[in-house]
């Protein structure tokens, strides 16, 4: 694998390799020594130019627990802000030796950008770009799932046969993008709830169906996992929807909805929560709820990610 | 060089016919067979087709301002490689063409560059801030005689702004020629919106922001009998909404560009900058609609909308990105390969939509005229059975954004007189010293 720009591009038997591997550096985890020497004298930049301390953390705990060296750049504060372009910010890390980049860019198509510019040679993962993708999520979500339904058995197993359902800003998530390719390249089947505002014009070409009926979504489709998008309060100002309210009482997974889900059903938030708006707090803190689990688990998928890009992994 | 007559030998015109074409002072003296070649530069056209030089109604040539990007001299450049003898400047220079004196100044460094005839385009509002009326009489009476009128760049979406504007122009035959973006639905908007924009993750710009914008003017130009001219028109709802507008007698014509009888939004999938331009790459079904729009006249004319940027504008991530492309010298190509090679238009339509039409709008009574005796010597001779990788070299303006770039377009630009004078000789452009309408050259 050269690079991870996407799930898109993600064939079933990529996605269950890279799944598989980070089952093995989970296994790390549990050992008194959590590191391996795979990574040791690669660099691994951490090149983000959107706030977002979870993924920057969680992409450095998976490096360093590899062994490479980490440099963090952060585009606040640097030369970034004063003007510096995308292909002076890859050069000037290509000519202090990165082996990989990690990068989260508000701009949709930056990392692809980077890497078919020929300004790095270094492997190029996505962390993020704009409204278009955020694959390692996707991916420590399918992981997530995966462990939760087949335990220690999980290793080799796709997600045939689960029933997904994503609610949420649709429209604006990088992470419903990601996860709507992936899980169904999977063989999962999804479902996206949201208010027809935050849906995207032409999901007719999407793998997935389109509700927004949450209620009708739960009692009729009775999924095995219900994945709840962080709404942004500025959407209320460019007309989304009305309030926070509204969207709540609409489209929140409140403590009556969580109450009907199907036993042994999972309720997932890539982070960080609204609690009350989004999801209520009796699910979030509900034996249901994998909050946690994810991001554990997205140190894992991070590790396998890196692993196959960095340390000559093979052909994924 | 200036002094020189020329003998057009054997070209065929867009009628069919095959002729010789004398060219003296600035005219052409004789259309025939046989003409008579004494004292003359003797050009053969064996297999060239001889047209009426190219009127582009929609060029940016960057100056006064951007001189980073094109100047007036590279501009008209450009413009000649692609067999363009005339070019119509928007507005949208710094400072902006919204008075008499920039208009002058532009007119003037195209009148000295000598490449072609540079009739600048005044703004509608000052400062193309679309609240106040720029001084429209007082560039419409200058040296520049400026008869079109746009905030390019810009929707003049104030309707009671546009509404006035169509009104005042009416005072000296001029036009309004407005690009057609309804701003609110468009905001932060960088491609077609439909399922590609939905699944890159890029803001979508709605064909209907175009449509009810032309919509709205149309009923405004027909309420204050008024004459309208709608800038690239892109989607295939647009060319329904003015089938209306004309079949219903509003004065209203309507430019394509040659991207947008081409070019499709799917080229976006990669995230190349050198496809953004606005408004934006549509679906192949409006394309199909804007070539059929052309073909049946509901679309008169094919404008380039030229729009050069310096190269780190387009090497970048697609939202730092600069919308636009350049498109003087690939024009002719584009229109043949989209529209003529497929049988939709004929080169006397090419003739019509390129040149005929476009110095019609524009009120350059000096252009587009048929290549008779007593025409001013305006015309682009063209090889059609050329076929070339389209490079770097095939472009002669600063800007080397060009969408077509290692792509195999048809036909080749062989010549381009301008006022009786070439500007371009076997395919390349002449040396600006050899073109200037400075001092003449020394020694005949």
């Amino acid at each position: 694998m050269r690079h991870l720009l996407s799930t898109r591009d993600l064939s079933r038997d990529d996605a269950v390799r890279i799944l598989d591997i980070a089952e093995d550096m989970a296994d790390v985890a549990t050992r008194e020594v959590k590191k391996l020497p795979t990574l040791r004298g690669r660099t691994v930049v951490n090149l983000f130019f959107e706030d977002s301390t979870r993924t920057r953390i969680s992409f450095e705990a998976a490096a360093k627990r590899l062994s490479a060296d980490v440099i963090n750049f952060s585009a606040k504060g640097s030369s970034v802000s004063k003007g510096e372009s995308l292909k002076d910010t890859a050069q000037t890390l290509e000519a202090m030796g990165a082996d990989g980049v990690v990068v989260r860019h508000p701009s949709s198509g930056a990392p692809q950008t980077l890497a078919q510019s020929g300004w790095i040679d270094a492997g190029i993962v996505n962390a993020g770009d704009g409204t278009h993708e955020h694959p390692t999520q996707a991916l420590l979500d399918a992981f997530t799932i995966r462990r939760r339904l087949h335990g220690t058995a999980a290793r080799g197993r796709d997600l045939d046969g689960v029933s997904v359902v994503i609610v949420g800003d649709i429209l604006h998530s990088r992470v419903a993008r990601s996860n709507v390719w992936l899980l169904t390249t999977l063989g999962a089947s999804v479902t996206l709830v949201a208010p027809p505002t935050l849906f995207p014009v032409g999901m007719g070409t999407w793998p997935a169906d389109v509700r927004y009926d949450l209620d009708a979504a739960i009692d009729e489709g009775r999924p095995d996992v219900v994945m709840m998008l962080r709404i942004q309060a500025e959407r209320m100002r460019a007309a989304f929807f009305p309030n926070s309210r509204e969207y709540a009482r609409v489209w929140g997974l409140d403590d009556a909805r969580t109450a009907r889900l199907a036993p042994g059903s999972i309720v997932m938030h890539p982070g960080p929560m609204n609690r009350g708006l989004e999801i209520s707090a009796a699910a979030a803190d509900s034996s249901r709820s994998t909050v946690r689990e994810q991001v554990a688990n997205g140190v894992s998928v991070r590790m396998a990610v890196l692993y196959l890009l960095l340390a000559g992994g093979g052909e994924v | 060089m200036s002094a020189h007559e020329y003998l057009i030998r054997g070209a065929r015109l867009a009628d069919d016919r095959t002729v010789d074409l004398r060219l003296s002072g600035g005219r052409i003296t004789e259309v025939g067979s046989g003409v008579d070649a004494s004292g003359a530069t003797v050009i053969d056209a064996d297999g060239l087709l001889a047209l009426p030089g190219l009127v582009d109604l929609h060029t940016h040539l960057r100056e006064p301002g951007f001189e980073q990007s094109e100047t007036v001299l590279t501009g008209t450049r450009a413009a000649a490689k692609g067999g363009y003898t005339a070019v119509f400047a928007m507005a949208n220079t710094s400072p902006v063409a919204d008075t008499a004196g920039v208009v002058e100044q532009v007119e003037a460094l195209g009148r000295a560059a000598g490449y072609a005839t540079v009739r600048p385009i005044g703004a509608v509002s000052v400062g193309l801030a679309g609240e106040q009326l720029a001084e429209l009489s007082a560039m419409a009476s200058s040296r520049a005689a400026v008869r079109v009128f746009s905030d390019d760049g810009h929707c003049v979406s104030d309707p009671l702004l546009m509404r006035r504007a169509l009104e005042y122009v009416k005072a000296f035959d001029g036009v309004i020629a407005q690009h057609a973006q309804e701003p609110r639905l468009t905001e932060g908007a960088s491609m077609n919106e439909g399922a590609l924009s939905g699944q890159l993750g890029i803001t979508g710009w709605p064909a209907v922001a175009e449509e009810s914008i032309i919509a709205r003017d149309v009923l405004l130009a027909e309420h204050v009998g008024s004459r309208l001219h709608v800038c690239h028109v892109s989607t295939a709802g647009s060319v329904e909404v003015l089938r209306w507008a004309k079949a219903r007698g509003i004065d209203v014509t309507a430019e394509v560009t040659p991207h947008h009888l081409l070019l499709t939004e799917d080229l976006i999938a990669g995230y190349d900058a050198r496809y953004k331009v606005n408004p934006p790459l549509r679906a192949q079904e409006d394309v199909l609609a804007l070539r059929a729009g052309l073909a049946d006249g509901t679309i008169d004319i094919v404008a380039t909308d030229h729009a050069p940027h310096p190269v780190e504008a387009k090497d970048c991530e697609w939202d730092a990105a600069a919308f636009g492309m350049v498109g003087l010298e690939s024009a002719l190509s584009v229109v043949q390969a989209a529209v003529v090679d497929t049988g939709m238009l004929t080169w006397a339509d090419v003739v019509r939509v390129m040149s005929t039409t476009p110095a019609r709008i524009g009120r350059l009574s000096s252009h587009g005229q048929e290549l008779a005796a007593g025409a001013n010597a305006n015309l682009v001779l063209v090889d059609p059975s050329a076929s070339r990788e389209f490079g770097l070299g095939d472009l002669a303006g600063k800007g080397v954004n060009s969408p077509y770039l290692s792509r195999t377009l048809p036909g080749r630009v062989h010549a381009t007189f301008h006022l009786g004078r070439p500007t371009v000789l076997d395919g390349a452009v002449l040396p600006t010293d050899a073109v200037s309408a400075g001092p003449a050259p020394a020694a005949g």
